[in-house]
């Protein structure tokens, strides 16, 4: 779950705690300087039971991306968080979409990688790109279902379809997140049906009418779309098929037609 | 006189100093603070030693809220 756009702290605290989440996206920004009044947001989570992923939002270069990783790494270590060598890799090509760098992502990733990250790595939903950044190392590919914030849904959700085929033959334990564009509930039990292993949202809770009763939608819409997934849904048939036993129905059929017809 | 920039904004210190001594003067909290200069991480063990000097480009960063 992402921690930003919340009205206040208490809020985004109280969200998190109804989404069940135990992994929050973090932003690392210049602190305020000759300011000792402002709240940090550190203070405001449970850092025994949430591991901190901090992103490299709002980069559009590989080398601000590495920067801004390497800087959140340096925080976490002396919190000691899980999260520490974790980053949300996010490399932005265009201001207005939101869209990522495909190019700029893949240089980052791999040098990010490299260097001791789990790279968790935002990306669109191209399938090639996203096997690009698995060859690279990423930990985990996040693809987009829609622009960041702009809470379309799962867009494409046959690209989504190939990645979480591609990423995961002979590698069925690979971690494919759908990432960016959530808007309400069922986008994310859509996300978990197709397989996908996790779901990172921020706007669609922080942003709806009552974030603390949306968080905890999510929560039963992953619950819901992960256990559907499991379970395996049925094929779809163009006819109907009876629920109940046709032997011993008392109706009759006044427009004809066979069991088969 | 020594002229560094933190975080973009031009700052005036008396003389070269060690990281942990530009902390004090320019007074950031010092709870969740990474530094970096001249686009490279300071890890915390170093504020000690590491001198800031003339023309240094300063980085203070923390954690925010983000997605």
């Amino acid at each position: 779950m992402g921690t930003g756009r919340y009205d206040t702290m208490t809020q985004m605290r109280d969200s998190l705690d109804a989404s069940g989440s135990d992994c929050v996206t973090v932003a690392v920004r210049r602190e305020r300087l000759y300011d000792r009044s402002g709240q940090n947001i550190l203070d405001f989570l449970d850092l025994d039971r949430c591991t901190l992923l901090p992103n490299t939002a709002g980069c559009f270069t590989a080398t601000d991306a590495i920067r801004a990783a390497r800087l959140g790494r340096e925080i976490l270590k002396t919190l000691g968080n899980p999260g520490a060598d974790w980053v949300k890799l996010e490399v932005l090509g265009d201001s207005k979409t939101l869209l990522p760098d495909p190019v700029q992502t893949v240089e980052a990733c791999q040098e990010l990688a490299a260097d001791g990250f789990k790279v968790l790595c935002y990306t669109s939903d191209c399938p090639v790109t996203a096997k690009r950044l698995k060859e690279v190392g990423a930990a985990s590919v996040m693809p987009a279902g829609s622009p960041i914030g702009s809470g379309q849904g799962l867009l494409n959700k046959n690209n989504l379809r190939i990645i979480l085929e591609y990423l995961k033959d002979g590698d069925p334990d690979y971690p494919v997140i759908v990432d960016a564009g959530v808007g309400t509930a069922s986008d994310v039990s859509e996300a978990f049906e197709l397989g996908a292993d996790g779901v990172l949202l921020n706007t669609a809770i922080a942003h709806a009418r009552d974030p603390v009763r949306m968080a905890r939608a999510m929560k039963y819409a992953t619950l819901a779309g992960r256990d559907a997934y499991l379970a395996g849904r049925i094929p779809k048939k163009l006819y109907g098929t009876a629920s109940s036993p046709s032997e011993g129905v008392i109706s009759t059929r006044p427009y004809g037609g066979s069991e088969n017809q | 006189m020594i002229k560094i920039t933190v975080n973009g904004r031009s700052v005036e210190l008396d003389d070269s100093m060690t990281v942990e001594h530009m902390l004090d003067r320019v007074d950031v909290p010092p709870n969740y603070l990474a530094v970096e200069v001249n686009a490279e991480v300071v890890p915390r063990e170093d504020y000690t030693t590491q001198p800031i000097q003339d023309g240094d480009q300063v980085e203070l960063v923390t954690l925010v809220g983000g997605g």
